[in-house]
């Protein structure tokens, strides 16, 4: 018998292509092992061979998903693969977002094994854990090794059409799939020594997990926008020229709070980005494409909102845990509701 | 963040380039915007043109802030 065919996804970063500077590149083809398709090729010895890689930068795919996904789609069909590879994505956020949509794609409109890999927090995993294999990676490329060594053996059982384990066993990220099987004990007995060993404080696994919606309701309306107070928070880095509190590029510890008491307008003379997961020059030429000071202090002016907060809130939203943002969020917002702030805008890059 | 925000007891609008994420994230009030590195202009415009274009973004995002919403809700126009 042949070797499986696989056609594998990877980021113009992965390719070896450029950093956030190429990340508007389009999707390409080659008939070649590109990058982490090393690790992986070897990983299969022998029984299984990347046949093509598509390579497509993250912003294009972001900005474009829908044409992204039809162009890459065209490209794999022509391979005819036996099995679809996308990432590892470690904890890129829009290389996770890319590696999901493809790998749902190519399985639901292609029919063709496929799965993908990535860090639990990346934003790719709530988006497609449930229609497709997520193997659990750590968040950095410094896990390639890792990564590959728990991809290969479930790559080649999906190629193979073998059953696929639990998610403990096969190390992907839990779909809340509900299997019957058999086991010797009857409940009844297991949920009293679950039960004994909850009594006693012990470490105990539950046999179903309950969802974890965690969704705020939408706060109401502001009712006279004339009369508002308006406040700027962004995750996209913009900071006063010289990152006075040192936010960091990636996997941010803090938040700045910074006064544009004053200014009508962000400039490359007074403010910048600190954030290093997107191309800078633009956001660095002029500040109000992410942060847009020079608009809402116009309105203000014309008496179209209330006030423009005294204070922004900025932060870099690249690879940050979400336990991170989550305790400055919650900081922030404590914060604007007692300055008598009545509604935020806040950016994203 | 900005479900964290919302929590405190604020109206938010979110305005993002990756809409998928944003209602991944929780966000209920949400504006698509331009692109991932420039959000909320575009330097292909001139500067008059481009600061036009954020203009209507910043007014979409106020009347979003302005709608009763009762679920995430995406403000295409």
């Amino acid at each position: 018998m042949g070797k499986y065919r696989v056609v594998h996804y990877i980021n113009q970063f992965f390719a070896g292509i450029g950093g956030e500077e190429k990340a508007d590149y389009r999707p390409e083809v080659r008939e070649e092992v590109v990058g982490p398709g090393m690790a992986l090729n070897a990983g299969f010895k022998g029984e299984a061979e990347i046949v093509a890689t598509i390579i497509c930068g993250d912003s294009y795919f972001n900005e474009n998903i829908e044409e992204a996904k039809a162009e890459i789609l065209e490209m794999v069909k022509k391979y005819n693969p036996d099995l679809f590879i996308a990432g590892p994505a470690f904890n890129a956020g829009r290389y996770g977002v890319a590696c999901g949509t493809i790998t749902d794609a190519v399985q639901k409109e292609l029919g063709i094994p496929a799965l993908t890999a990535m860090y639990e927090e990346n934003p790719g995993v709530d988006m497609f854990k449930k229609s497709i294999y997520i193997v659990a990676t750590k968040n950095s490329a410094a896990g390639m090794r890792d990564a590959v060594s728990k991809m290969v053996p479930l790559a080649l059982k999906l190629a193979r059409g073998e059953e696929i384990g639990s998610p403990e066993e096969e190390n992907y990220i839990a779909r809340g799939i509900r299997k019957n099987f058999f086991t010797d004990k009857r409940g009844s007995e297991r949920a009293v020594e679950m039960l004994i060993k909850k009594l006693k404080g012990e470490e105990f696994v539950t046999e179903y997990p309950m969802p974890d919606f965690d969704r705020v309701k939408p706060n109401p309306a502001v009712k006279d926008i004339t009369k508002a107070t308006i406040a700027l928070v962004t995750s996209g880095g913009i900071v006063p020229k010289g990152n006075p509190d040192h936010i960091e590029s990636s996997s941010a510890s803090k938040y700045g709070k910074y006064d544009i008491e004053g200014f009508n307008n962000l400039t490359s003379e007074d403010h910048q980005t600190a954030h290093g997961g997107y191309d800078p020059v633009y956001a660095n030429e002029d500040p109000d494409r992410v942060l847009p000071v020079d608009v809402l202090r116009e309105m203000e002016r014309e008496g179209k909102i209330g006030k423009l907060h005294r204070y922004y809130y900025a932060t870099v939203g690249n690879g940050t845990a979400v336990k991170s943002a989550k305790a400055f969020a919650e900081k922030i917002g404590k914060e604007l509701k007692e300055a008598g702030v009545d509604a935020v805008i806040l950016t994203s890059t | 963040m900005v479900k964290e925000i919302e929590r405190a007891g604020l109206p938010v609008v979110h305005i993002c380039t990756v809409v998928p994420i944003s209602l991944t994230v929780g966000a209920n009030r949400i504006v698509p915007a331009v692109a991932i590195p420039h959000p909320l202009g575009n330097p292909a415009l001139s500067p008059e043109d481009e600061k036009a274009l954020r203009r209507k973004l910043v007014e979409k995002a106020l009347r979003a802030l302005q709608t009763e919403v009762e679920d995430q809700t995406v403000f295409e126009d």
